[in-house]
């Protein structure tokens, strides 16, 4: 064969027979790929945003949402769109708050309107539904002087920078309460009253519960994913049915099943007597000690199993390549297997400890009033006092809290674990 | 290398030594092996030989249930493996996946708690001996199949011990590279003076790389030799077929004479050959190998046989030849292009020799 051709310079290549680009043709084989690969994920896609993201979003936005005086005085706020603030508006403004007063009498609206008006100065209440009984007012008489006359505090500025400030769309004052913090007269945030100082507190117990219980996962459950893992198939699969046997088990009857063990007549104070390590019954129960020892067993399997599956994954040779390499067993553990298992670590103490963020039934039952995390509160909110604001708040900032612990777990753990896996 | 060390001493002795797993089956029979300083010694046999498991003993992994473990003239058998001091590469290499090669490379050095710049040193110094100063800031999975085998040898070397263990270091490697490495590392060890003890299932390996093999089967070292005294002189049928390729032919021992003896094979005809494991009167199987076979013409006075051609096979530098011969229908024959002549078909008829001197007369091995 001659090769009398120059083959080394770049030859371009042909268009196939109906003329398109190679490129072109390799975008739409592709497309059509993707399209097959998204029509694969839409169910699910559909289910995680109709289920999860749509609930979840418009429950946050409750936690910003404002809606009392913008939708049941629109009148009033137009009227002081253009007021100066400085000295109380003029007898429009009254008109139009006595007229919209008088149309909400009666229904739902006007104790909204009185509830809403009261957290920005307590006593408010009672200004509108005194008020509201009431009108309507003469048509003949001023309205200004008619509500004076009524209460005098409708002559003062304070009430209308009040109705002012509590007319927007949107408001901060939830988020803020939830992390203690409140707005003045003034406009500027400032620490909330001192008794009403709350939640940063519960979220910094929220945060040291949840490590206490990572810690305590991770202390037993690393020996007991090290065993599995270096045990024979047949006798880590009966360790692995012990890890799993609780989730056999809804939760709650295993709770009740630590209330009978724990409490003062139960089993383990029992024991301790019998054994003379105590003379009366010690609390274990309804404080630190009882909710603890309820979350570490429960969130207990959720880091076994991912050490273990990790720990599987590390070939034993390792140790003997360190071992023959001159380092003592203990050291060898240390600084070759134990290295290798932190995306297990991380994977379960994360896993554990966003559990335990959101953790309710198992400090409800077996807590004191001390243990309460902050999901206790948030089902109060909602539950309790139907404050879906203050609930929506607190999700916001446990939802927060959250993400910003999956960002740091990403961004220290996550590199260095990609580092070294990315080309397995 | 330390002068201290009588050179005419064993570097590693086996005295009797034995080990079961389970208390009924002895992977190790009752090992005896002297090994020499310095020298490149293969441990060959098939799996479940006991091979690996004389080498795990050796390095401290393994206990062995009877007889002592000598280095340098002191029993270590409850030496743990950390304080033996003795170099190994592993199947698959084992280099830490979470550490750089250079601190894959470092590790040894530092637990061994030497000076920062003399652990440069010698990490620069290793990865110049495998050629891949470059890469040391990169992670082993960074690294081809060939580089992460190199930088386990150089991790093994690192700390300058005297001994060094391989455990079928280049099964994962393909034909070329392992070719390569063979040699690569045979003279890395000659340069180094170093005793290696290298475990394969490769013959070819084997041959290439050792100064003497110790070929095991069945927990037995079946014989110990230089890699040409194994090929052309096996003491018994186990070594005749796993070295090489082997033709065998069954027959009776008629007489002894001297190193020489003469076999009645089953088809009736008496062949010449020299005297292996075998006594007059025992069963005896003939091995020659296809290379030794000569054909007609050649090598008078030698054992002739008659034979028919069923099959050529051109191998470009060679012809192999598939014969029926002796009533035996598997018979092989290889010859250079040059000597054959290229006229013959399947179905001819041929003379064959067989050189007293490349034919021995070994056991019947048991059928398993």
């Amino acid at each position: 064969m001659s090769t009398a051709v120059d083959t080394s310079a770049a030859v371009p290549l042909p268009a196939e027979g109906d003329g398109t680009p190679l490129k072109k043709r390799l975008r739409r084989a592709e497309r059509r790929r993707n399209l097959l690969f998204g029509a694969l994920i839409l169910p699910l896609a559909l289910v995680v945003l109709v289920a999860f993201i749509w609930p979840i979003g418009s429950l946050l936005t409750i936690g910003v949402d404002n809606p009392e005086i913008h939708d049941n005085l629109p009148r009033t706020l137009a009227v002081l769109e253009d007021w100066n603030g400085s000295a109380p508006p003029d007898e429009a403004a009254f008109r139009a708050l006595a007229d919209e007063l008088a149309a909400a009498k009666g229904s739902p609206a006007i104790a909204a309107i009185a509830k809403r008006l009261n957290r920005e100065n307590a006593g408010y209440r009672s200004l509108v539904m005194k008020t509201a009984r009431k009108l309507p007012l003469d048509a003949a008489v001023p309205a200004r002087e008619a509500l004076v006359a009524i209460d005098a505090q409708w002559g003062e500025l304070a009430t209308w920078q009040a109705i002012h400030r509590a007319g927007g769309a949107l408001t901060p004052f939830y988020l803020l309460a939830a992390i203690d913090r409140a707005i003045d007269a003034d406009g500027d945030i400032v620490a909330a009253p001192e008794d009403e100082r709350i939640y940063v507190d519960v979220l910094l117990r929220t945060f040291w519960m949840s490590l206490i219980v990572t810690v305590c996962c991770l202390a037993l459950g690393f020996p007991v994913a090290y065993l599995m893992a270096s045990l024979s198939t047949r006798h880590s699969n009966m360790l692995m049915i012990f890890v799993l046997l609780p989730f056999w088990t809804s939760v709650l009857v295993r709770v009740a099943a630590w209330i009978v063990l724990l409490q003062n007549e139960g089993l383990v104070n029992r024991l301790l007597m019998w054994l003379g390590l105590t003379d009366s019954p010690l609390q274990l129960l309804f404080n630190r000690f009882g909710v603890y020892v309820a979350m570490v067993h429960i969130l207990l399997p959720f880091m076994v199993l991912p050490l273990y599956s990790v720990m599987k994954g590390i070939s034993p040779v390792y140790m003997r390549a360190a071992l023959s390499l001159g380092c003592p067993p203990f050291r060898s553990f240390w600084k070759i297997y134990f290295p290798q298992t932190l995306p297990g670590i991380g994977a379960g103490g994360l896993l554990v400890f966003i559990m335990c963020m959101g953790y309710y039934i198992t400090p409800a039952l077996l807590g004191g009033p001390k243990e309460q995390m902050l999901s206790y509160f948030i089902a109060f909110y909602t539950n309790q006092t139907i404050n879906w604001g203050m609930a929506a708040a607190l999700s916001a900032v446990l939802l927060a809290a959250t993400l910003l612990l999956y960002m740091v777990y990403a961004r220290y753990l996550g590199p260095t674990r990609v580092k070294y896996m990315k080309a397995r | 290398m330390e002068a201290v060390h009588n050179s005419q001493a064993p570097h590693v002795s086996f005295r009797n030594v034995q080990k079961t797993y389970d208390g009924e089956t002895l992977i190790v029979r009752d090992l005896n092996l002297d090994i020499r300083r310095g020298e490149f010694l293969t441990l060959l046999g098939p799996s479940g030989s006991g091979k690996t498991t004389c080498l795990m003993m050796l390095a401290g992994f393994e206990t062995p249930t009877g007889g002592e473990i000598r280095l340098d003239g002191e029993v270590i058998n409850r030496v743990p493996p950390y304080r033996r001091n003795i170099g190994m590469v592993f199947q698959n290499y084992a280099l830490f996946p979470h550490m750089t090669v250079a601190d894959n490379l470092r590790f040894p050095l530092r637990v061994r708690k030497l000076a920062a710049n003399e652990v440069e040193a010698r990490v620069k110094r290793a990865l110049g001996m495998v050629q891949l100063e470059a890469f040391g800031n990169r992670y082993p999975q960074q690294l081809s199949g060939g580089q992460q085998q190199r930088i386990a040898l150089a991790r093994a070397l690192v700390f300058d011990p005297q001994l060094v263990l391989m455990d079928e270091p280049l099964g994962a490697l393909d034909k070329n590279l392992r070719e390569r490495m063979q040699l690569e590392i045979k003279h890395i060890q000659q340069n180094l003076g170093i005793t290696v003890v290298f475990v394969t299932h490769d013959q070819s390996e084997a041959l290439t790389m050792s100064d003497r093999i110790a070929v095991f089967n069945h927990g037995v070292i079946q014989q110990i030799d230089a890699p040409e005294a194994l090929y052309e002189y096996p003491t018994n049928s186990f070594v005749a077929d796993f070295i090489g390729e082997n033709n065998a032919l069954d027959g009776t021992v008629v007489a002894v004479a001297g190193e020489e003896c003469d076999v009645r094979l089953d088809c009736g005809t008496v062949l010449r050959a020299r005297t292996g494991n075998v006594g007059a009167g025992g069963r005896a199987r003939i091995a020659v190998r296809p290379e030794r076979v000569q054909l007609a013409g050649e090598g008078e006075g030698a054992n002739r046989l008659d034979a028919t051609v069923r099959e050529l096979i051109y191998l470009g530098d060679q012809i192999r030849l598939r014969v029926e011969l002796a009533g035996k229908h598997e018979f092989t024959i290889k010859a250079p292009i040059s000597q054959l002549d290229r006229s013959l078909r399947p179905g001819d008829a041929i003379r064959v020799g067989l050189d007293p001197a490349h034919t021995r007369a070994l056991d019947v091995p048991a059928a398993h």
